[in-house]
């Protein structure tokens, strides 16, 4: 296997990780933090590629990396705002009780 | 795939896994902390010093201290025992393992595109930052607009609404 | 024995031991001979400093500090390294065992390890990091997650509160930190501290060119500190763990070794900030005069650190102690803005030509900003005649 499939794999199983726990968990918050986690194994695969691929001198990789975790720290700060929100309307995080759209 | 990648890779799967599995939610941002410094030391050793220590910095310093205040300010003390997992978690879960298997059979079925072994790039900060100010200044100032809406956003939407008083 | 000698006399015994262990095992012992001396220095600095404080705080309040231990008292960290090792460690029952063990480790863990791209001396720096700088501030980043963890793990009211305090300052004043060593990054094109510093230790007749001596400079180093002080939770911005509001803050069920752990991290801490900011803006390793060269590097790195040190503790007894939200205004309110206005400063300084109209415009553009600012932040609070009201 070489190095890049390694990388690869690892960003799959940590995306599928995220997915898991996204779909999973009751608590708002750590739906969030799943899909954080699932960002983060994109980064991982665009820092691979860049490694191991072609034109590694035109550092699209890491741009888009960049650009990627700037991208998700405003997603998380506004997501995160949101739930704060939610939460002082219905005194509850937990996903399975937010069920209509009525309030 | 040397030892220190391996050792790496189990960190941060462990990590990560801790993180979506764990009771106390503020063990689950811990233990993604874990995951996201493994994440970083990972980026490191594939030569991306840049993003390495950006990821700390942002990740760590910013999102994980952000998750945490939520998690305290929307804690409820009482009821300990509630379920962790919503009630349709088998769903979920046969999504993400079938997604998996789809993305592995992808990766380990497509040839080798490029030679295994590769000289290491190059990508020091000023690289990155001639291509921030050359080929990339379209998506840094669009960043930049929207990191300041999503900071106004952020602060308007957890803002307390004003109580109408009698 | 020439003074270039005695200057790199660290270096050359280092690749002399080099020399005796097997290629296989270079890297390792390279690395060993490098982390090693950074690790003895500066607790046994930690361990001078607390004397030094306890000495000069209380000279400056009228009192001798403690002089029973050893020869005027000087070995007092002798004592207190006794006592915490050998007290007990108490964990509350409630407590969480796991994350209660671990942050005073992470802290200590994040405050060695900002000392990896400090350049000590000439060609005396652990690693020279592409991007040192940025690797400094993110490490720095790790220490507020170590003070949560710390005071949310106690599970005890004044705990979280002065955990939630110290964690919004601290990243209140983070930016500040950031900003005002842009303005170095932006004068000296580079991330690496070893560029920095090799920057500043030229010489024109005798003046050295230290970042400190241009407007931008020295503004941004008044900036760098007020923001150092508040990154170390030291005085005047100690509500966190301020000993007469919240009994100890955030470390309150932390006793023995642990606390002494915490005290550790903190004063390290702040001698790594104090440790960029003479990278930054004091010229690292180079001496003040071209005439003073002939001293060692090293020597210079650490004169300018003792007064640095002797500055916190001279603030620390001189200064009130601020009101939170006094705190927080000062540094969204005052400094993000001089801050700002100190990056275009330097770039105005950048594109002029050199000669006394650039000193005068930026100086005005620094100086105007800040008493209009402060003026209009005190909002014309007007200080009462004080009045007494007598028990009838």
């Amino acid at each position: 296997m070489s190095p890049l499939n390694a990388y690869l794999l690892l960003s799959a199983s940590l995306f599928s990780i995220g997915l898991t726990g996204a779909l999973t968990r009751r608590n708002a918050i750590l739906v969030l933090i799943g899909i954080e986690l699932m960002l983060n194994a994109a980064n991982l695969n665009f820092i691979a590629f860049w490694r191991y691929g072609p034109h590694p001198e035109a550092l699209t990789g890491i741009m888009f990396a960049i650009f990627s975790i700037s991208v998700a720290a405003a997603e998380a700060a506004v997501g995160l705002g949101i739930i704060l929100a939610v939460h002082r309307h219905l005194k509850t995080t937990d996903l399975d009780q937010m069920n209509s759209m009525k309030g | 795939m040397t030892v220190v990648f391996l050792i790496l890779a189990a960190l941060t799967i462990a990590g990560a896994a801790a993180a979506m599995s764990l009771r106390s939610a503020i063990h689950c941002i811990l233990a993604l902390t874990l995951g996201l410094v493994g994440l970083a030391a990972l980026f490191l050793q594939l030569g991306a010093q840049f993003v390495g220590f950006t990821q700390i910095l942002v990740y760590v310093g910013a999102v994980a201290i952000l998750a945490v205040f939520a998690i305290m300010m929307t804690h409820r003390a009482s009821a300990p025992a509630e379920p962790i997992l919503s009630a349709s978690w088998l769903t979920g879960a046969i999504v993400a393992v079938a997604v998996f298997a789809v993305l592995a059979w992808a990766i380990h079925s497509t040839p080798a595109l490029t030679p295994a072994s590769l000289p290491q790039p190059e990508a020091s900060v000023n690289q990155i930052g001639a291509a921030l100010m050359h080929r990339f200044v379209l998506p840094l100032e669009i960043i930049g607009l929207l990191l300041t809406v999503a900071l106004i956003g952020a602060v308007i939407v957890a803002m307390p609404e004003k109580q109408d008083t009698l | 024995m020439t003074p270039g000698t005695i200057d790199q006399i660290f270096v050359i015994s280092k690749h002399w031991l080099l020399g005796y262990v097997p290629a296989m095992l270079q890297p390792v012992v390279s690395a060993i001979l490098s982390v090693a001396p950074v690790l003895v220095v500066f607790p046994l600095l930690f361990a001078i400093t607390t004397v030094l404080e306890r000495k000069g705080l209380g000279r400056i309040q009228n009192r001798y500090g403690p002089n029973r231990v050893g020869p005027f008292g000087f070995s007092q960290p002798i004592a207190d390294g006794i006592k915490s090792l050998t007290k007990e460690d108490i964990v509350p029952r409630s407590a969480d065992q796991v994350v209660h063990f671990l942050a005073p480790l992470l802290l200590v863990l994040a405050a060695f390890l900002a000392y990896a791209v400090l350049p000590i001396g000439r060609n005396m720096v652990i690693v020279n990091l592409n991007a040192g700088v940025l690797f400094f501030f993110a490490v720095g980043s790790m220490v507020e997650l170590a003070v949560f963890m710390a005071g949310w793990s106690s599970r005890s009211k004044y705990s979280l509160l002065g955990a939630m305090r110290a964690v919004a300052q601290m990243i209140s004043y983070e930016i500040p930190l950031v900003l005002a060593s842009i303005v170095i990054i932006m004068a000296s094109g580079s991330l690496s501290t070893v560029a920095i510093v090799n920057l500043q230790s030229g010489y024109t007749s005798i003046w050295p060119h230290w970042f400190l001596f241009t407007p931008w400079g020295f503004a941004g180093f008044i900036l760098f500190m007020i923001a150092a002080t508040a990154e170390s939770n030291r005085s005047p911005f100690d509500l966190p763990e301020g000993e007469s509001e919240i009994i100890a803050g955030y470390y309150i069920e932390y006793s023995g070794f642990k606390f002494a752990l915490f005290f550790l991290g903190e004063y390290l801490g702040m001698f790594a900030t104090s440790g960029l900011a003479i990278t930054l803006f004091l010229g690292g390793w180079s001496a003040p005069f071209s005439f003073l060269t002939w001293i060692p590097s090293y020597l210079w790195f650490f004169a300018k650190l003792l007064v640095i040190i002797c500055a916190f503790i001279w603030v620390r007894g001189t200064f009130p102690r601020l009101r939170m939200d006094q705190l927080m205004g000062l540094a969204w309110k005052f400094m993000l803005p001089m801050a700002l206005l100190n990056i275009f400063t330097a770039g105005v300084w950048h594109f002029m030509p050199a000669g006394i109209a650039r000193w005068l415009l930026c100086s005005a553009l620094l100086l105007a900003p800040c008493l209009l600012l402060s003026r209009g932040l005190k909002q014309g609070r007007k200080l009462q005649v004080r009045t007494y009201r007598f028990a009838e």
